[in-house]
């Protein structure tokens, strides 16, 4: 097992290597550069090429790159352009928005699409299991941003029910040691904080869970409907096992297999991927804000950001991989 | 299995309405009536004036600092501040300001010359790595120079700014090396507000390191945590991506009686949140979640006037849209080529079809709030495509006349909502006007401004936002001197404006800035079109909110009912 993570930490180099290269080529292969973005219309030749030298941009792609290398070895991803800010910090406070964001996603999606897909394989062939299918279709056709904005739109324009943006109100004062607000609204003892976090999760949970919640369910229903078909689920039976325990012992933690590595792709996609979520909720996470960097062409903040994310998904996948051998012994010996 | 699932699941979802039910109980949309939450479009970089440019940082900037002078709400008009007079030597060159007295920093120093200087001094002594627009914008466009150069900055021989001298507590003389009369107007902007000397030494403002990138990173706290100045609010705490916090300043040395820009605030407190999404902001506007926000879409008017509980601010027009033009890719290098191109141009059906209501169509470059715009004389070009026909046949030139027209995509500009629309209308009344239009776009970011300044555009859309209340942002900016973006060398238009900028008495550098502004239509660098009406929404118990055309809204006047 040591072995195993060893080996798959290892990979991480030449990933994180070409990784680098592709990035810093293709961000620089982009028309324009930091200095239009910054300035606008107020932007004159002579200011592009002042900024253009000033940030190094003038010499050889190779002096760049060997540059950057330099000090990303070092555990430096540079300073943001825009924002004049440590990326490293950036992230620092960025990153546990979006991983907030992505696990009240996944807990939405998990929970109602793991028994929804269970329980439409269960019922094969019922109205259930069809309207669960066209369901899940609607779930993965709703583009989340429309989707965010009708949720908005009935529960907080009109219902007045939950906010419509951000993380907690602007009139509470709460302290957050850990910069996931619902953690740190319990671990201050600030329970008024930490359900005002949770309020603020639910509709972003919804729009950003929707997608994985649909390709949840389906593969839950087809990876179930392929188990329970199986010889040793029929001996199961025939041994006289009552339904739950079979359900529960043979079949759920077979069917788990192919979900869990959806899990952990899904979770690596919302990490980095969850952008129109963030915007339209004005939640200040990784996704809008290396899309803006995108934009602003701030390289040090692309090449930091997606480096960074890169080594997380990474990470996902191991645990992901890891998980197998839980599910299932043979796995695990082998 | 089954029927333990189906419970379960009902379970869990009535669980969740239960939540959702509850979560609501709590949602009121209501704030304590002296706090205004406002929606900003994104957080300020920096609280340090000289150090930034874009209207997010200036916006709380501007309430925490305050000037030598200021403008009256809503106007351009210059109004002292923290002079309460000045005078002019003879030569233009010497100013001298008086101080107002009894002033301290929010830190309890007092404001004298001597914090004058300071801060000028400072400015000027900006070390390379703060010397590029893209940091110091303003104090380059205004004063354009540095006492110690870096490679490729302006350097003192090109400075307006000569140095600053401290008479007594309450004088300070400030010297420029050419007569400026642009440079009163300039002092209001908030970037040159007065910060206290103590705390930039103390928090280390001009601290910082430059990394191997070439960024500057600064490494003091005074624009993160600690700016401080004399303005009617003062920074409380700030925490990027969530909130800024300004609270009333307590020590204030205005009163409630005093001129309106001036004034103490009646607000306790301002809370600034980042909503960059505009259609977010008017959903947290119609929840209550925020109590105003600025730039509101043209589509979103008529929704906040729908709503009682809502109301629309006018922002007085200090912007110009205009078909650009540039001489050096003939035929436009001929006069009749460009006056037909205006005759062709059918511009009051633009404004009429794509502004909303919310544009003034315009028959010169400057908007109608500022001293300069000319009143008379100045030559109209009214939509004609038999005059314009006949310019080009004139001109020596056979019809269609083919022109590369560009304009950008991915953009909404204040001047400019909808620029593909404009350019589709302008295209079909140029065609009817003998010109055969090939269409070319890009993005705005960053590849159209790049493309239309560096002169690769033949016939262009853009505009201008007025920085400062002087006609030379305007004039001079753009046809002051020659530029690849028009490609003209015009000595007469150069001089004139040079003339009308070192104009230091307001009467004759208003009938100079007239003349030029009848000049440049008779020039035609541009075909001017439009002057829109930017908008702000409010929650309808927001009462005094004055809109400021330059962005220096006076918060401190409003009330939240």
């Amino acid at each position: 097992m040591l072995r195993f993570i060893v080996r798959r930490l290892l990979l991480l180099v030449p990933i994180l290597l070409g990784l680098s290269i592709l990035i810093f080529l293709w961000i620089r292969a982009l028309p324009g550069g930091p200095a239009q973005a910054l300035l606008g219309e107020r932007a004159t030749p002579q200011a592009v090429q002042q900024i253009r030298h000033q940030l190094g941009l003038d010499k050889p792609i190779y002096e760049q790159y060997w540059a950057y290398v330099r000090t990303t070895a070092s555990g430096n991803l540079g300073i943001s352009i825009a924002s004049r800010r440590p990326v490293t910090t950036e992230i620092r406070e960025r990153f546990p928005a979006t991983i907030e964001l992505t696990v009240a996603a996944m807990i939405f999606a998990l929970s109602i699409g793991l028994p929804l897909g269970f329980y439409a394989a269960k019922r094969h062939g019922s109205a259930f299991d069809h309207l669960s299918l066209v369901g899940s279709l609607i779930g993965i056709s709703i583009p989340i941003f429309f989707l965010a904005i009708i949720l908005k739109y009935i529960f907080s324009v009109r219902l007045g029910w939950l906010p419509s943006i951000g993380r907690q109100d602007v009139l509470i004062n709460a302290d957050h040691p850990t910069g996931f607000y619902v953690l740190d609204g319990i671990v201050t003892g600030n329970w008024n904080a930490a359900w005002d976090a949770v309020k603020h999760l639910i509709l972003p949970a919804i729009a950003l869970g929707s997608i994985p919640l649909a390709i949840i369910a389906r593969i839950t229903r087809a990876s179930a409907l392929d188990v329970q078909n199986e010889d040793y689920v029929r001996t199961a039976r025939a041994k006289g096992l009552s339904p739950g325990i079979v359900d529960r012992r043979h079949v759920m933690r077979n069917a788990l297999l192919p979900v869990a590595t959806i899990i952990g792709l899904q979770v690596g996609l919302l990490l980095g991927g969850a952008v129109l979520t963030e915007t339209v909720f004005a939640i200040p996470g990784m996704g809008s804000w290396i899309a803006q960097a995108i934009f602003n062409r701030d390289y040090p903040v692309i090449q930091g950001g997606v480096l960074f994310l890169a080594i997380v998904f990474v990470f996902v996948n191991l645990i992901v991989d890891l998980s197998y051998g839980l599910l299932n012994p043979r796995i695990r010996v082998s | 299995m089954g029927r333990r699932m189906k419970v379960g699941f009902l379970a869990a979802l009535a669980v969740a309405l239960i939540v959702v039910a509850a979560a609501g109980a709590s949602l009121t949309g209501k704030h304590a009536t002296t706090t205004l939450v406002f929606g900003a479009s994104a957080d300020p970089v920096i609280l340090d004036g000289p150090l930034v440019s874009d209207g997010e940082s200036l916006r709380p900037i501007s309430l925490i600092f305050q000037g030598l002078v200021s403008l009256k709400p809503g106007t351009t008009t210059i109004v002292p501040q923290l002079a309460t007079s000045w005078t002019t030597s003879k030569n233009g060159l010497v100013w001298t300001f008086n101080l107002r007295n009894g002033v301290k920093f929010q830190d309890g120093t007092a404001f004298n010359a001597k914090a004058v200087c300071f801060n000028f001094n400072r400015w000027y002594n900006f070390p390379g790595p703060l010397q590029t627009d893209a940091v110091t914008y303003y104090w380059n466009t205004v004063f354009g120079g540095f006492a110690h150069p870096a490679q490729g900055s302006p350097g003192p021989d090109k400075s307006l700014y000569r140095s600053c001298k401290a008479v007594g507590s309450s004088q300070a003389v400030i010297t420029l090396t050419r007569k400026s009369g642009g440079f009163l107007g300039a002092l209001a902007l908030s970037v040159f507000g007065m910060a206290s000397p103590a705390a930039l030494v103390k928090y280390q403002a001009d601290a910082g390191t430059v990394t191997a990138d070439g960024v500057f990173q600064p490494t003091g706290t005074f624009g993160t945590q600690h700016p401080i100045g004399t303005g009617p609010y003062m920074f409380k705490s700030w925490k990027i991506g969530d909130k800024l916090v300004l609270v009333k300043n307590p020590t204030y040395w205005g009163k409630p009686s005093d001129p309106p820009w001036s004034r103490s605030a009646k607000i306790d407190q301002l809370i600034f949140v980042p909503i960059p999404d505009n259609a977010a902001r008017l959903q947290a506007l119609q929840t209550g979640e925020i109590q105003g926000y600025d730039n509101v879409a043209p589509q979103d008017i008529a929704t906040v006037r729908s709503n009682s509980g809502l109301k629309i601010v006018n922002r007085p027009p200090f912007n110009v849209a205009y078909v650009g033009i540039n001489q050096s890719q003939p035929p436009f290098d001929k006069l009749a080529v460009r006056q037909a191109l205006a005759y062709g141009l059918d511009r009051a059906s633009v404004v009429n079809a794509f502004y909303a209501g919310r544009g003034q169509t315009t028959n010169q470059f400057l908007p109608p709030q500022l001293f300069g715009y000319a009143k008379s004389g100045v030559p109209d070009y009214p939509y004609n495509p038999t005059k314009a026909k006949q310019l080009l046949q004139s001109a020596g030139l056979t019809l269609p006349v083919k022109i590369d027209f560009w304009y950008p995509t991915n953009v909404s500009r204040p001047y400019m909502p909808d620029p593909s629309r404009n350019f589709q209308a302008f295209q079909a009344s140029l065609e009817n006007s003998g010109f055969k239009v090939v269409p070319h776009s890009a993005p705005w970011r960053p590849d159209y401004v790049a493309t239309v300044q560096s002169g690769g555009a033949q016939v262009f859309l853009l505009g201008w936002t007025g920085d400062w209340g002087d006609p030379s942002n305007f004039l001079n900016v753009h046809f002051g001197s020659q530029t690849q973006e028009f490609g003209f060398n015009n000595p007469s238009l150069f001089a004139l404006l040079k003339k009308a900028d070192a104009e230091t008495d307001i009467e004759k550098r208003t009938a100079l800035y007239q003349q030029a502004s009848v000049a440049v239509m008779k020039f035609l660098p541009v075909v001017p079109y439009v002057h829109s009406t930017p908008a702000l929404a409010f929650k309808s118990n927001v009462k005094g909110f004055i809109a400021s055309p330059v962005g220096l809204d006076p918060f401190w006047l409003a009330t939240v009912s």
